[in-house]
């Protein structure tokens, strides 16, 4: 079949505009039938979609909480307070998400295929993974058109004008997310964007909040908080995937088992973020300083950022040694910005994207002291 | 017990088809060839011309660069083509046995007793000469040099490889006698490589004055550019030689007989066969007749490849065995689609990345095809290569670096202590379905122009 079909997209084919396009599908039905040729001439099994294909299965437990949660958190703020797991409640968020992601996609894998054709490339799979964060870390509320927007603007800029695929600084998910921070700060910071159908505010009932609990301890009402088995639940309001710890830990054993997430961003960032939160504790100079360290784990981002974003491996430090500290001043970042500075509430969206900017210095130092090891040796030859 | 070397990281693949310890009948087929290809930095001159009459052991090519060193016809016989490719570079020589016994002989004595001077100038008349490699860039030995040291891995820990010791069976005395004449050459020391455990009165031990070191761990443990990097790193400016055991038995029983020792003995591996085993043959048989007859399934195509899986080079099966190679690899083809082959659980895909559900059971043997299973991208994944690359050395930086074409930057991240088999795990686990080998043959290139 594909063998019949195929000559239309070849150069000179009737097709041939169409060539990248087809190419992307032609590799998501079929590992293709192409052979080595120079080289080793036998290949490890795994690839890029198998590596992409695995995160996105990993953030499934987030998307499928974040659609009963989407639904659970609206009919509450309606006063029509559902059991968690209803399948009235699923339905709602389901119908809300879908939209998102669905526009997320088409955004991103139509820019991506427009570039792959321009330049004669295959089409990357780094949007697989791209655009299902992108739907998972932006609010509920926020419109269609400026998921578009956010989307077309981090596939562009964040990307591609970099070459694409393994060669861009940033993050591309936390990109959107920043765009529409900055560009459209409405629609990111507040307490009524978190939860469906608060932002036109119809039929909300008189005392529901829809504040995220990072959103009550910037406005310093601690007691707001909810406790912390609701924040590890994550049945709280917040960005479509990011509230449940839960959920996002259940992809971070696929991420660990399978390899493809790194341990050691992981555990670092964990570490960081334990640190600066002891740190806090013990300064403890306001009542946000005194919110236990642990609670932070399970607060706003920080899981869902640790866990899929600090561990893009183009983005983060590329060193083992360099993975370390990454990690750490990632997790140590998060916190410090989320509790010194009230105006931004995630801080772990900001200190990933600054630590994707540290990322080749640190590199950088690790290579050099490869290089130093090196040039020492010459020096003082070993003597056996 | 001397010196244990544990290697941690790498990478053992185990495919089915290792060659069963039992010597086949003897393989003498009708033609033979000196393929210059094999080897790195040449600039051959032929010597003859078709439908001339050659003895075992007459020159047929020499190097430009240093005209002491020639290629020899393993046979007696007649020219039977020059064959050259795209630009006129010389493919192959190939002689037609005849089956007389025609050699050309030369003056010996007792290697313990000849200088440097004499040594070196025997093995360059035998034609045994291009048997040495020279690093930094894998190359032709340059014969003008005296290499800081010589180093010898006298264990093959690549997929399907041959066992060495069955391989040399009954030669200890050449091989010996080529380990006594190799330590003339070098100002330094000659070191042999064993794994551990190795039978102390083994065929490669007992040799003395050599470094006999042990290592124990996964591949690439037995390869020579990682015990070096181990024993004695490449430094900037310094040159050490490598030589394999067969070549080494062959020097030595040249020197013993005052005649160039041509006998090369080969396993034939892998999946794609009926019957595995060793065949004593000559250096660059043709394998016409080991193979094609020997298919296991006739429906599949198969690959042959002279050398192993990893940095071997895919022939004919009308083509010859490669000058360094001690055993072929026929592995099956891998040209077929596989529906949403990147989507199922594959515990039937050999991965070192945990992503399919093999990596439950990955020591099983298996059967892997030449699929490049999968499309080539940028660099993505990290940590990847570290993993299988036992030395202290960036590879992803290394690479970009030879990407880049920056010079200095190659020689600081240590692309002297490298050629391309050291890196080839690098490229099998490679996510992105980078040519990893191919980049770094380029840098080679590239660094050794700059500084000649």
């Amino acid at each position: 079949m594909v063998d019949r079909v195929k000559p239309h997209f070849e150069k000179g084919g009737r097709f041939a505009a169409l060539h990248s396009a087809f190419d992307a599908i032609e590799t998501f039905l079929f590992v293709p039938n192409e052979v080595t040729a120079k080289g080793t001439h036998i290949r490890d099994g795994i690839d890029m979609k198998r590596t992409m294909i695995i995160v996105v299965i990993a953030l499934l437990p987030a998307l499928l909480f974040g659609m009963f949660n989407v639904g659970y958190q609206h009919f509450l703020s309606i006063g029509e307070a559902l059991p968690f797991f209803s399948w009235q409640g699923f339905w709602f968020g389901f119908l809300k998400v879908l939209p998102i992601i669905l526009v997320s996609y088409i955004t991103g894998l139509g820019i991506e295929i427009i570039f792959a054709q321009m330049k004669g490339h295959q089409v990357a799979e780094g949007f697989f993974v791209s655009g299902m964060l992108i739907p998972l870390i932006m609010p509920i509320d926020t419109p269609l058109w400026m998921i578009a927007l956010a989307t077309a603007f981090a596939v562009i800029f964040g990307k591609e004008v970099f070459g694409g695929s393994g060669m861009n600084i940033f993050n591309p998910a936390l990109l959107a997310r920043v765009f529409v921070f900055f560009a459209y700060p409405a629609y990111m910071t507040g307490d009524r964007i978190w939860v469906a159908g608060m932002t036109r505010g119809e039929g909300i009932v008189d005392g529901f909040s829809g504040a995220t609990p990072l959103g009550n301890a910037a406005a310093d009402s601690i007691d707001r908080i909810p406790g912390f088995l609701d924040l590890f639940l994550g049945t709280i309001p917040g960005s479509i995937g990011e509230t449940s710890t839960l959920a996002i830990l259940l992809g971070a054993v696929l991420l660990l088992v399978t390899g493809i997430g790194s341990w050691k961003i992981m555990l670092s960032a964990l570490v960081g973020g334990v640190v600066m939160g002891g740190v806090l504790n013990i300064w403890g100079a306001n009542s946000y300083m005194e919110i236990p360290f642990y609670s932070h784990l399970v607060m706003g981002g920080f899981a869902f950022g640790v866990v899929f974003m600090a561990t893009d491996p183009v983005t983060a430090a590329q060193t083992e040694t360099g993975k370390w500290i990454y990690g750490f001043l990632i997790g140590f970042l998060s916190i410090l910005i989320r509790v010194v500075n009230p105006a931004y509430p995630e801080g772990v969206m900001l200190a990933i994207l600054l630590m994707n900017m540290f990322a080749p210095l640190i590199d950088y130092y690790v290579v050099q002291a490869n290089i130093k090891r090196r040039l020492k040796r010459v020096k003082s030859p070993t003597v056996n | 017990m001397s010196k244990v070397i544990k290697i941690k990281r790498g990478l053992d693949i185990r495919l089915k088809g290792s060659a069963e310890k039992v010597f086949r009948a003897t393989h003498l087929p009708d033609r033979f060839a000196v393929k210059p290809p094999d080897f790195k930095g040449i600039t051959p001159k032929v010597l003859v011309k078709p439908g001339q009459e050659v003895k075992a052991g007459e020159p047929i090519l020499l190097d430009k660069v240093h005209p002491g060193i020639i290629w020899v016809s393993p046979v007696a016989g007649i020219v039977d083509s020059v064959n050259r490719g795209e630009r006129r570079k010389l493919l192959d020589v190939v002689i037609q046995r005849t089956g007389s016994d025609d050699f050309v002989s030369f003056e010996t004595g007792d290697v313990a007793t000849m200088d440097e001077a004499r040594v070196r100038e025997l093995i360059m008349l035998s034609g045994l000469w291009p048997a040495i490699v020279e690093r930094p860039y894998g190359v032709l030995a340059n014969p003008t040099v005296t290499p800081r040291d010589i180093f010898i891995s006298g264990f093959d820990t690549a997929p399907l490889a041959p066992d060495i010791d069955f391989l040399l069976q009954g030669q200890k005395k050449g091989f010996m006698t080529g380990v006594e004449a190799l330590k003339k050459l070098t100002s330094g020391r000659v070191y042999i490589s064993l794994p551990e455990g190795y039978d102390d009165e083994g065929l490669l031990q007992g040799v003395s004055g050599v470094e006999y070191t042990y290592f124990r761990g996964p591949h690439p443990a037995g390869l020579v550019g990682v015990q070096i990097h181990h024993l004695a790193p490449i430094n900037k400016g310094e040159v050490v030689w490598t030589i394999s055991p067969q070549h080494v038995a062959r020097i030595g029983n040249t020197l013993l007989q005052g005649r160039a020792d041509t006998r090369w003995v080969v396993a034939l591996t892998g999946a794609g066969l009926k019957e595995t085993g060793y065949y004593q043959t000559i250096m660059g048989a043709n394998i016409d007749g080991l193979v094609e007859n020997n298919r296991a399934d006739q429906e599949i195509e198969n690959r042959v490849i002279s050398g192993n899986v990893l940095s071997g080079t895919k022939i004919n099966p009308e083509n010859f065995i490669g000058y360094f190679d001690s055993h072929l690899s026929v592995i099956p083809e891998g040209n077929q689609y596989e529906l949403f082959g990147w989507a199922l659980p594959g515990y039937k895909k050999f991965t070192n990345s945990r992503a399919f559900l093999s990596a439950l059971n990955q020591n099983r043997e298996w059967n892997l095809d030449t699929n490049l299973k999968g499309g080539q991208r940028a660099f993505v994944v990290s940590g990847q290569y570290e993993k299988v690359l036992p030395m202290d050395i960036l590879p992803v930086y290394l690479l970009k670096a030879i990407l880049a074409e920056d010079f200095d930057r190659m020689e600081q991240l240590g692309i002297y202590e490298v050629i391309e088999e050291d890196l080839a795990l690098c490229e099998f686990v490679c996510t992105s379905k980078t040519d990893v080998q191919e980049i770094l043959r380029r840098g080679l290139d590239l660094v050794r122009k700059e500084l000649s």
